[in-house]
């Protein structure tokens, strides 16, 4: 009985893998499902889905439409290798993931030896959030294209807002221990005292990934060290909790953060963050362009009024692949990388670049800040209906693009 | 040679011919990945095995020997530069393990029973938790990575391609199976059976129990090693969480299931629960809830397992009473099997209608709404009848299972 | 000062929290000698429960409502399950505790799925009590305080000042004296799990909503709560009591305190390792514990 339903499933499987590589165009998301950070992965596919139903409704791409396959990676590098043996069996030649450099990292390195070893089995790697600086630096890759500023650009944003900052005096640099967490502390140390060396960083401090669930000892030696501000790349539910810890305590200091706009964090925040709490995002929704006003409506049609599709960067990564394989005349994947290099598009702010020489999106920046809904705010912080963010500066593109060390090496 | 040995001769033949055909009749690359990831687990479940069933050691922080082995040869294999064999590799993995199952099995084999799996227990979390400290050695959040394609390809193998990769297990797991096997027909294996059994009988022929332990957790951290090394050759990563208790808890329930009172049993614990991991995970989100509900009711009713029910029928075979066996078996068919279904439609049911899973439920090609209160009672009204069903018919042909049960304990004494 | 001041503070509301969960977990050792795997599953029903009752009708019947369905989930396990794992042995019955902690993790996630689900303090119990130091210490913590106190007290008053109490205390040593008394010893054993259960529960209604309530959460409280249990020594409640404090003050300090103490490893990042090491060390020196009276 169980061998028979085993080989039944062995079975499907092959069926799948034998008629699926003509009708579809098939894109594994790989990203965390189940655990802490569940909210965050269920948000970017329920993104990706969107985007990818968007594009099929006008008729896909080269008469094939796109398929999404989502696989939980329970935030794990390893988990993320043997699901993506799982995707490339059963015939994936695109991957999307954005959830932690370190699985990020792990993906990459997966990838490149795969597509060295087995090219029929190619994939390439669409990064929609894992900003790591290495990945567009000396760990660039032909096969991975990344669709989100990566933490340099990012902490330069923010530092050129805060050269202007008269508040800020005293620094505390906040971070989760791991590579992106390392990454956003040596940038922040480095761009802080460049800019404005009259400040102070008092104080400096890395806890576990997604373990922690009380962050009141943490908040508790952020007061001790008399910190005005607080510089965190945490996201998730790292950074909801440490800003719920933060209210509970009656921490009073600025938060400049890579991700309070993100599921979870917004209601967390409350009254207690308004005018406090800064971001730096490529997504302002109350400054996209008017081609794009429809498709934040549909959105929030199908998920709710307090829905922000703030991951800006599927669609935008969606769309740059079926015209890169509209270009390339092909789905596969060697063709379409060569095809998306140096490709430009106009997403929702202004125009973007994927800029050849090491895969990253070029686009415009935002420093927003936490405030009150209401008058030229009418698009809401997700998960609220009382707040949302405020424009307080924004860099174009080429403004904020930063030199590469990439050596890219591309198949012959 | 006597029958029972001639018996054994061809089983173990029977097996290396398993083990060299498997890829040719499951050749599609997934059944390669899954090949080799069953043979792994064979080793490390089999080397639990030692503890477990043959020395009677519950320990729930065996991963750490598996986590250590593999970290040591993927960091042999990135400083080796592809100097060292890739075939051996292995090897260094169960050096290390029994490195570290000499240290720690001297720290915690002083006590036996409950209070040894709690040591095991702190002792696998507290290296666990080391790994964040660090981060060098461990990799931290993105674990260590390696190659295992470079360095000297002997006869043109790289190991780059999954079916030699696949043959590198293969070997690896014929290899440690005779190993382990004659190591419980050696002196030390049948003391550790002892001291399982009846430990102060044992120190009263002589033999030191905690001695004996102490070996017996050393030499399967070796065999854990193996496994380990040969898990990071097949990623080629390993993070921290090869060392959890998660691991711990698979080869635990890998090992249980399958039965631990065979040598055997292992192999299919690790079989089954690999097919259940890959294969039942595509086709029901609700998988590891049957994972449990499965190492439960082994757990309850068939607390010796897989191995122990496949022993049953040969018995069964052996004795000739297949025939009224199968009549039971024929009758108690229907009734637990619409049972089952029942349970699994429920199941289902509730995974789509907690909003996990997206997409409508199918059920023999009929759409379910799990959010309506009809389908929930359908399948109540179900499952209550199937169970009156099974009582009814298990009263009538419970006097031939007797039968056959009476059978098996007169056939059995022979 | 005021960071010293903060984190006493912090520590020993956590550790009351473990010692609600510890208390069960040693109270069902000493009677049945199981260690209870699926203890800190209980936790974690009793915070979904804890959840579903307290938007449903309110906060304050979910105190009552919660603990006491999971202690009769609790009584259900140990009647039809524990009991038929106990006749094949010791280690079938770990093992039953252990596939049980599994299955009702799995249970939890098809019912209410894998993210975390919503379970907010209430309103009237939400807000600072007071500044110390410029450091507000939340009401709801204190209100937490208070529940495991009392609950300490209750128990204490439970088993030594009434008549159930001192059949549950003989039977804990003597059960089959016990039972020649004419005591029904299976019943008391059952009263007993499903007891610790409730416990269980009342600290997960009220820990669920301060932490995240989500199916992992049994996962990351268990081996701490064995940590405290066998630290204070199987079988001890005052044991149970001094250990959840140790660990739950050690805990919360060492993740405060910055002092390096091997060249880049700090004690903040050896905090994790702290408690598992305190474990392992007292079973080797003392496996009995610190007030344990008994050995496995």
């Amino acid at each position: 009985m169980r061998t028979r339903s085993a080989l039944r499933a062995v079975a499907c499987a092959f069926a799948v893998l034998a008629t699926s590589a003509f009708a579809q165009v098939k894109i594994a998301y790989i990203d965390p499902l189940s655990g802490l950070m569940a909210a965050t992965g269920e948000h970017g596919l329920r993104e990706l889905e969107f985007a990818a139903e968007g594009i099929n409704a006008k008729g896909g791409v080269l008469g094939q439409k796109l398929e999404i396959v989502p696989m939980d990676n329970k935030l794990s590098p390893q988990e993320s290798l043997i699901v993506l043996k799982n995707a490339i069996d059963q015939g994936v030649h695109y991957i999307v993931q954005g959830n932690g450099s370190s699985v990020a990292g792990a993906l990459i390195d997966a990838v490149n030896k795969n597509n060295e070893r087995d090219p029929s089995h190619a994939v390439v790697f669409l990064n929609y959030a894992a900003v790591d600086p290495d990945f567009t630096n000396d760990k660039c890759s032909f096969w991975h294209f990344r669709f989100d500023a990566n933490s340099d650009m990012k902490m330069e944003a923010l530092t050129s807002y805060m050269k202007g900052d008269k508040n800020l005096h005293k620094v505390y640099i906040l971070n989760q221990d791991y590579q992106f967490g390392h990454q956003v502390a040596r940038a922040a140390r480095e761009m802080i005292t460049a800019k404005r060396p009259d400040v102070q960083i008092v104080g400096e401090e890395l806890h576990p990934l997604a373990k922690v669930k009380d962050f009141s000892p943490y908040v508790t030696k952020i007061q001790a060290s008399g910190a005005d501000s607080v510089v965190t790349g945490n996201w998730g539910s790292d950074l909801q909790l440490l800003v719920k810890a933060a209210k509970d305590a009656n921490l009073k200091a600025d938060f400049f953060t890579y991700y309070a706009g993100v599921v979870g964090t917004p209601p967390a925040l409350g009254d207690s963050g308004v005018d406090r709490v800064k971001v730096v995002t490529y997504w302002n929704s109350n400054a996209v362009s008017p081609a794009y006003e429809p498709y934040i409506d549909a959105y929030k049609k199908k998920f709710g009024a307090t829905s922000d599709p703030y991951t800006g960067a599927m669609r935008l990564a969606l769309t740059y692949l079926t015209d890169a394989m509209k270009k390339a005349n092909s789905t596969e994947p060697a063709k379409v990388a060569r095809a998306m290099e140096g490709m430009k598009e106009e997403g929702p702010f202004g125009s973007t670049e994927m800029r050849a020489a090491d895969h990253q999106l070029i686009q415009p920046l935002f420093v927003l800040t936490f405030a009150k809904a209401g008058g030229a705010l009418k698009n809401t912080a997700d998960g609220t209906t009382d707040y949302s963010f405020k424009q307080d500066i924004k860099l174009d593109g080429p403004a904020t693009a930063r030199p590469t060390s990439c050596k890219m090496q591309r198949p012959s | 040679m006597t029958r029972g040995s001639r018996e054994r001769l061809v089983l173990w033949a029977a097996y290396a011919a398993v083990l060299v055909v498997a890829p040719i009749v499951f050749s599609k690359g997934f059944a390669l990945t899954l090949l080799c990831q069953m043979g792994i687990v064979m080793i490390f479940a089999l080397s639990y095995n030692m503890l477990l069933g043959q020395t009677g050691l519950l320990s729930f922080g065996h991963a750490v020997y598996y986590g250590l082995g593999a970290l040591f040869t993927i960091h042999a294999l990135n400083l080796g530069h592809g100097k060292l064999p890739v075939t051996l590799m292995p090897l260094v993995g169960g050096i290390s393990g029994l490195f570290f199952g000499i240290i720690l099995g001297y720290v915690t084999t002083r006590r036996a029973g409950t209070t040894f799996a709690m040591i095991s227990l702190g002792v696998g979390e507290m290296v666990a938790a080391c790994s964040l400290m660090f981060p060098g050695f461990f990799g931290g959040e993105a674990g260590v990575s390696g190659n295992r394609s470079t360095g000297s390809h002997l006869f043109g193998l790289t190991f780059g391609p999954q079916i030699q990769m696949y043959y590198l297990v293969a070997a690896w797991l014929l290899l440690c199976t005779v190993a382990m096997h004659a190591l419980s027909r050696t002196p030390l294996g049948r003391m550790a059976n002892a001291v399982r059994d009846n430990p102060e009988r044992a120190q009263f022929v002589g033999y030191d129990p905690q001695r004996v332990r102490f070996m017996m957790v050393a030499l399967s951290g070796f065999f854990a090693g193996v496994a380990g090394g040969l898990a990071a050759l097949n990623y080629e990563i390993v993070t921290a969480e090869s060392l959890s208790a998660r691991t711990s808890g698979l080869v635990l329930l890998a090992t249980y299931l399958g039965g631990m009172g065979f040598f055997f049993g292992p192999l299919i614990g690790a079989i089954v629960v690999t097919l259940m991991q890959t294969l039942l995970a595509m086709v029901t989100k609700a998988w590891p809830f049957y994972f449990g509900a499965v190492f439960l009711a082994t757990v309850l009713f068939v607390p010796g397992g897989l191995a122990s029910v496949a022993m049953l029928h040969k018995r069964l075979w052996d004795t000739g009473q297949v025939r009224r066996a199968g009549v039971v078996y024929a009758a108690m068919a229907l009734p637990v099997g619409l049972a089952l279904c029942a349970v699994i439609a429920l199941v289902e049911m509730a995974y789509h209608a907690s909003g996990d899973v997206e997409g409508p439920l199918r059920i023999l090609g009929r759409e379910l709404d799990a959010n309506s209160w009809g389908p929930w009672i359908g399948v109540l009204l179900v499952l209550a009848a199937a169970s009156l069903a099974c009582r009814w018919t298990w009263r009538r042909v419970a006097p031939r299972w007797h039968e056959v049960a009476q059978a098996l304990a007169a056939g059995g004494a022979r | 000062m005021q960071l010293f001041a903060t984190s006493l503070l912090n520590g020993v509301t956590y550790g009351l929290l473990l010692f609600m969960l510890s208390a069960g977990l040693t109270l069902i050792f000493s009677m049945m000698g199981v260690l209870n795997f699926a203890h800190a599953s209980f936790y974690m029903l009793g915070a979904y429960f804890g959840y579903v009752v307290s938007t449903r009708i309110g906060f304050y019947p979910a105190l009552v409502v919660a603990p006491l369905l999971v202690g009769a989930i609790g009584a259900l396990v140990e009647r039809y399950g524990l009991r038929r794992a106990h006749a094949s042995g010791h280690v079938p019955e770990l093992l039953f505790t252990f596939g049980l902690a599994f299955v009702i993790e799995e249970a939890v996630r098809l019912v209410w799925g894998s993210l975390p689900v919503p379970y907010k303090v209430p309103a009237s119990l939400d807000g600072p009590l007071f500044t110390l130091y410029s450091a507000t210490f939340p009401t709801y913590k204190a209100f937490m305080m208070g529940v495991s106190v009392a609950m300490l007290v209750a128990l204490y008053a439970g088993l030594t000042r009434t008549r159930a109490g001192l059949v549950i205390r003989a039977a804990l040593s003597r059960p089959d004296m016990v039972e020649a008394l004419g005591h029904n010893v299976p019943k008391v054993f059952m009263l007993v799990f499903g007891g610790g259960a409730a416990l269980a529960g009342l600290a997960g209604v009220i820990g669920g909503n301060a932490f995240v309530t989500e199916p992992a959460m049994a996962e990351a409280l268990g081996p701490i709560v064995f940590v405290v249990v066998v630290v204070g020594g199987l079988g001890s409640l005052a044991g149970a009591f001094v250990a959840s404090l140790f660990i739950g003050i050690v805990q919360t300090f060492a993740v405060a305190i910055d002092y390096s103490i091997v060249g880049r490893i700090s004690v903040s990042q050896v905090a994790p390792v702290l408690p598992y090491l305190i474990m392992v060390a007292i079973l080797i020196v003392r496996p009995r514990g610190l007030l344990g009276t008994r050995e496995s």
